[in-house]
């Protein structure tokens, strides 16, 4: 899959009439597929819930009685299955709960602003992408006739269109690919604190030269970055030792955090410089 | 070797490039927080007013900071908010009384218009699938089991006697029959957004569909017909039935669009041909689903409480008119923003 190995193939562009290109990146598979079984399980839950105080209410108030009750939940069990996908994304966030958890959210294709019947065409279909080969199964196996010819057949429809956005550049489903849809991260990120205004008594100690600065690029300022954000002490220790043997330079292992972090500062500074004169340094091959 | 002078000016600089703007963003995050998760209303008017321009000045800001600033967490952030600014701005989102209005008064009917050949090729399937469920049944009455499920059949089967038949269609209210007719909404429903969906196969699965359906339909009534039963039964049929079976041949014929347009997209690529079907098919569809919802109300309390043929023709057909008016005589004028 091109998703694992070259995440720059998600990115589509999105120019706002503001005339910023926003970058879109499109949701990959496992995203999705995880924000759907979420979804399942909140649906079925609710569905076991229900039923369960159904049957309760049948035991409490009498047959006779409960019939009132017994419609309200075939309407309900059905509404769960066809409208909560609908209603959710037809909301101000376009996305399920399942979806918000994992911080993706629908969209449409043209960048206009997603239609109810958009909405409602691609949740519709998924009505043969995975319930009805599902219930193919079901109602074969449970009148014991899942001979092996159709078990077939219903697994390689299932798989058929739920992998249908594996094999398709934008991720689409089918669904997707009738309402004009597509599904792109949203995630809603916290604004941290910014590493080379960081202070730090022993950071002060080191000094570097502009050779030193010029031994890394963009690149490699952003896997530092990555680095000291998640503050772990043995990649921090051997990243250190990494760029103290590029540039010349001794550290104690105990001094590798402060180390990093004037690197940091000194190589960001240094590279902003350059970006403002109008060089944009890549990675430590570019000059 | 020393080192050039001026990164410690870069520095400054881009440091209070975000402490001046830092404010405005978080501003932005806060108000984006709340109207997403109520209504604009809930916003006062100066709140409202300063939601595009914040919008503008985190867009801009973003633009600043790709361009000079390095801070890969500090763009993320940036490019996370501007995107939830942009559509929830971009959204163009309708209240939703003009949304339903909108749909009632206009998408609807315009939409089962648009698939009006669909549509009535649909209802000559059905009408073909009935003569011939009622030729198979009445040359041998074992089909009439392969045709029509156990479920769904109530007891009613060619070996019924006149007397089981007749109590049928003229029971009155009993209860099990309104737990009965909402098994039997959610069943046509599920049927229709099969006929719907199925349609992406080349339209192939929703002909035999629909075919199957009218199929049901004749080979029902041949049994009630060989009791001298017919008349009574279409009565009993129509009051819910004409609209029934309208919607379902409409799901068939929204299948059919999206089928026959991707296999023949025309002088539009297939996908957007696919895209454009799908939409209308989808607007056709909620309709359907109001269409049994209403079925299902006319077979629940109408069906058992009106027990006169008279009355049930006359209100089947008045239905069937009803529909027929609405879909293709009613058309709004609208003027100004469409």
């Amino acid at each position: 899959m091109a998703t694992a190995r070259n995440p720059a193939a998600l990115i589509r562009p999105l120019v706002t009439p503001e005339g910023v290109d926003l970058r879109l990146k499109l949701a990959d598979a496992g995203t999705r597929a995880s924000g759907f079984l979420l979804d399942v399980v909140i649906v079925i839950t609710a569905a076991v819930v229900v039923s369960l105080v159904a049957i309760f209410g049948l035991g409490g108030l009498g047959v006779k009685d409960a019939e009132p009750l017994f419609i309200v939940w075939i309407i309900f069990i059905f509404l769960l299955r066809n409208v909560y996908f609908i209603a959710f994304e037809a909301g101000r966030r376009a996305a399920t709960p399942g979806k918000r958890m994992v911080g993706v959210r629908v969209a449409s294709r043209s960048g206009a602003g997603l239609t109810l019947d958009q909405v409602i065409a691609r949740n519709l279909m998924r009505e043969i992408e995975i319930f009805l080969p599902l219930s193919i199964l079901a109602a074969r196996g449970s009148a014991g006739v899942a001979d092996t010819l159709s078990t077939i057949f219903g697994l390689v429809w299932a798989l058929l269109f739920s992998l249908f956005p594996l094999f398709n550049r934008d991720r689409l489903r089918i669904g997707d690919l009738l309402a004009g849809t597509w599904v792109v991260e949203a995630p809603k990120v916290a604004l941290v604190e910014d590493l080379s205004l960081r202070k730090d008594p022993i950071a002060a100690r080191f000094q570097f030269s502009a050779a030193q600065l010029d031994a890394y690029g963009i690149a490699e300022l952003h896997k530092l970055e990555e680095v000291l954000r998640r503050d772990d002490y043995f990649a921090m220790k051997a990243v250190a030792e990494t760029i103290g043997r590029k540039i010349g330079a001794k550290i104690d292992s105990v001094d590798s955090k402060a180390f990093l972090t004037a690197y940091y500062g000194e190589l960001r500074a240094h590279l902003e410089r350059k970006l403002l004169l109008g060089n944009r340094k890549a990675d430590k091959h570019a000059r | 070797m020393t080192l050039p002078a001026g990164t410690d000016a870069v520095r400054q600089s881009l440091a209070s490039f975000r402490q001046e703007r830092e404010a405005d963003w978080k501003a932005f995050e806060a108000l984006l927080a709340r109207v997403e998760k109520r209504a604009p209303r809930a916003l006062s008017e100066d709140e409202l007013l300063s939601l595009p321009l914040l919008y503008r000045s985190a867009l801009s800001s973003l633009s600043v900071a790709r361009a000079t600033s390095l801070d890969s967490a500090l763009i993320a952030y940036l490019e996370a908010l501007c995107l939830r600014g942009y559509f929830y701005l971009y959204g163009a989102r309708r209240s939703l009384r003009t949304r339903i209005g909108d749909f009632f008064l206009r998408d609807w009917p315009a939409a089962i218009r648009d698939l009006w050949r669909e549509v009535w090729t649909s209802v000559a399937l059905t009408v073909t699938g009935a003569i011939a469920g009622y030729w198979l049944v009445a040359s041998d009455k074992r089909w009439y089991d392969a045709i029509i499920a156990p479920s769904l059949a109530g007891g009613r089967n060619p070996d019924s006697s006149t007397e089981m038949l007749r109590s049928v269609l003229y029971g009155g209210g009993d209860h099990l029959l309104s737990g009965f007719a909402a098994y039997l909404f959610t069943h046509n429903t599920q049927v229709s957004i099969l006929a719907f969906a199925l349609g992406f196969a080349f339209a192939v699965p929703s002909v035999l569909i629909i075919l199957m359906n009218g199929c049901m339909l004749g080979a029902l009534f041949q049994v009630y017909a060989a009791k001298g039963l017919g008349f009574e039964l279409g009565g009993w049929l129509s009051i819910h039935g004409t609209t029934e079976l309208f919607a379902i041949a409409i799901a068939g014929a929204a299948g059919m669009r999206i089928g026959t347009s991707i296999a023949f997209p025309g002088e539009l690529t297939r996908m957007a041909a696919a895209a454009r079907a799908g939409r209308v098919a989808a607007t056709a569809m909620v309709g359907v689903t109001v269409m049994l919802l209403l079925a299902g109300l006319l077979e629940g309390i109408g069906r058992q409480t009106i027990t006169s043929d008279v009355a049930r023709y006359s209100i089947g057909g008045g239905m069937l008119a009803l529909w027929i008016s609405y879909f293709y005589l009613l058309r709004m004028v609208r003027h100004g923003d469409g």
